[in-house]
């Protein structure tokens, strides 16, 4: 697959050091670890800091996501593979003001490992508290019954966000950690995928499909999903996605749900609406309220053909993280 | 083996998974994300030019395996990125202050390894993983402390994993479609002892 790239091994750190360059008034890097991205104005108010991060090739996540209103440091890893401990921890002491930090991130072991072994030097090391969400919102990835074994997907979007405002309004870390745990638990997701990606280092496509087939449950990495079925219309696969996250997330009428309709890279906006208006229909069939919409690429997996929807039902208490502003280099709301 | 002996054996793993990166990815293409061939590379790159630069006058057998570890770790992440540190910084403690390792110290060497690497990841034999090529070869350096046979111990439980269905990281999500094929962390892992052996005999 065509890459318009320099070297193979050196496209994280291009990545990182372009996105350094073009967003300077939201963003910098640190002298201890070059793979640690931080707020600009780190440091200027007394807060609970967020950390969120993640492999590469999933932009605008994750790196993407640090601002105002949302995560106050991000570690970079390689593409699709877990950051060490080293950026987390590099990240959580550059932005230490009040000795307690929330790490957010997928439920992958290479996170989990990594992520953990971050938190037990961050606590060992400089004394600061640290709480951890561990995203799990793919429906496909494993049964209700095993939901704890369920991997992190789009979903982390809406939970880095109510944790980012939520410690942007000065909340303690178990205020802050309670609303985030909230909004993990709130929050389902379902994807397809259509076409593959292919790793910058071996060019070679991440999984096979037919051309009249898709991928109902794929992962973000490219691992395999729930079924192969063949090429549906784009009604009749968001029926099939909807189905799913209501049936493991029953939501009553006049409840309100907060919408991500997700692409996963080479997906057009044009579909992804053509979804939306799907999604919207099926909602007010069920006398589901929409309490806010985002339709758009907010985590993808390189070049990947296929989306995902992600419904976040909202109780009053989430609701001004929802509503709150945040000014990232790729996420910006008012 | 002495201490240069040891630091060539790091080496010559990178130069083995340079080889073999393309067949360690396509294993993983089958199971996962199709990388892990490349994460190796990386993470093995990194620790060659570890040892050719920092550890180039280092002489205590204990300090070069904990660095190796921490490079690698510090270059990949991933989930075997802290496996393979947690056992190299666990095996690092067999041979600390030796400039030369005997046999017995090898063995221990990797006795604690496997230790190192089943305590941080928790996977079970059967489960699909790298563990299915270690803990064969710890059981078998415990019982007879003989490399040759934990060799084909290692063998026997790489090629167990074809059978398996996958019960750890992200190819448990495949389940019954993960049987079949060979899982790439153990295929990996079998080329990295088998080449120890190879050196030390």
């Amino acid at each position: 697959m065509k890459k318009l790239i320099n070297v193979p091994e050196n496209v994280v750190d291009e990545m990182i050091d372009g996105f350094l360059k073009a967003h300077p008034s939201l963003v910098k890097g640190i002298e201890a670890n070059s793979r640690s991205i931080i707020r600009a104005d780190a440091n200027k108010q007394e807060k609970v800091s967020v950390i969120i991060g993640g492999g590469s090739g999933h932009e605008p996540a994750f790196m993407g996501y640090v601002g105002t209103g949302m995560a106050d440091g991000a570690a970079v890893g390689n593409i699709f593979a877990s950051p060490p401990p080293d950026p987390v921890l590099e990240a959580v002491k550059a932005v230490d003001t009040r000795k307690e930090s929330l790490l957010v991130y997928g439920n992958y072991q290479g996170d989990l490992l990594n992520f953990g072994m971050a938190a037990d030097l961050a606590e060992m090391e400089s004394d600061i508290q640290v709480k951890q969400v561990i995203v799990k919102d793919d429906v496909a990835s494993a049964p209700k019954e095993e939901s704890d074994k369920r991997r992190g997907i789009a979903g982390e979007f809406f939970v880095t966000k109510v944790a980012g405002a939520a410690a942007e309004t000065g909340y303690s870390l178990e205020q802050v950690y309670e609303l985030t745990e909230k909004a993990n638990q709130n929050v389902r997701s379902m994807g397809v995928g259509l076409t593959p990606c292919s790793l910058p280092q071996t060019g070679k496509p991440s999984f096979e499909l037919m051309e009249d087939e898709i991928e109902i449950g794929l992962g973000h990495h490219g691992e395999p999903g729930v079924e192969k079925e063949k090429l549906l219309s784009s009604n009749e696969v968001t029926d099939r996605l909807m189905n799913d996250i209501l049936e493991d997330m029953p939501l009553n009428k006049g409840e309100e749900v907060s919408v991500l309709v997700n692409g996963l890279g080479s997906t057009t906006r044009m579909e992804l609406y053509i979804m939306y208006k799907r999604v919207e229909e099926i909602l007010s069939e069920n006398e589901i309220h929409i309490y806010k919409s985002y339709v758009g690429n907010y985590s993808t997996s390189l070049e990947m053909g296929g989306c995902s929807i992600t419904l976040l039902k909202m109780e009053e208490d989430l609701k001004p993280f929802i509503d709150a502003q945040a000014h990232c280099p790729m996420f910006e709301q008012n | 083996m002495n201490a240069y002996e040891w630091k060539q054996y790091f080496s010559r793993i990178s130069n083995m998974v340079e080889k073999e990166k393309d067949y360690l990815s396509e294993l993983d293409r089958k199971l996962g994300d199709g990388d892990h061939g490349v994460t190796m590379s990386i993470g093995w790159k990194a620790v060659k030019e570890e040892l050719q630069t920092n550890l180039q006058n280092e002489n205590d057998c204990g300090t070069v395996a904990m660095k190796v570890g921490r490079t690698f770790l510090s270059a990949v992440g991933s989930s075997v990125g802290p496996l393979y540190a947690s056992g190299l910084i666990s095996g690092a403690k067999a041979v600390k202050g030796k400039a030369e390792i005997s046999h017995q110290d090898a063995v221990v060497f990797w006795i604690q390894f496997v230790s190192g690497v089943h305590e941080r990841g928790q996977a079970q034999v059967g489960d699909k993983t790298m563990v299915d090529t270690f803990l064969p070869i710890q059981e078998e350096l415990k019982r007879s402390g003989d490399l040759i046979k934990a060799l084909d111990a290692a063998k026997q439980g790489m090629e167990s994993t074809k059978q398996l269905e996958s019960k750890r990281g992200r190819s448990s999500r495949l389940k019954e479609r993960s049987i079949g094929h060979q899982d790439p962390g153990a295929t990996s892992a079998y080329l990295i002892f088998s080449l120890f052996v190879e050196q030390f005999s």
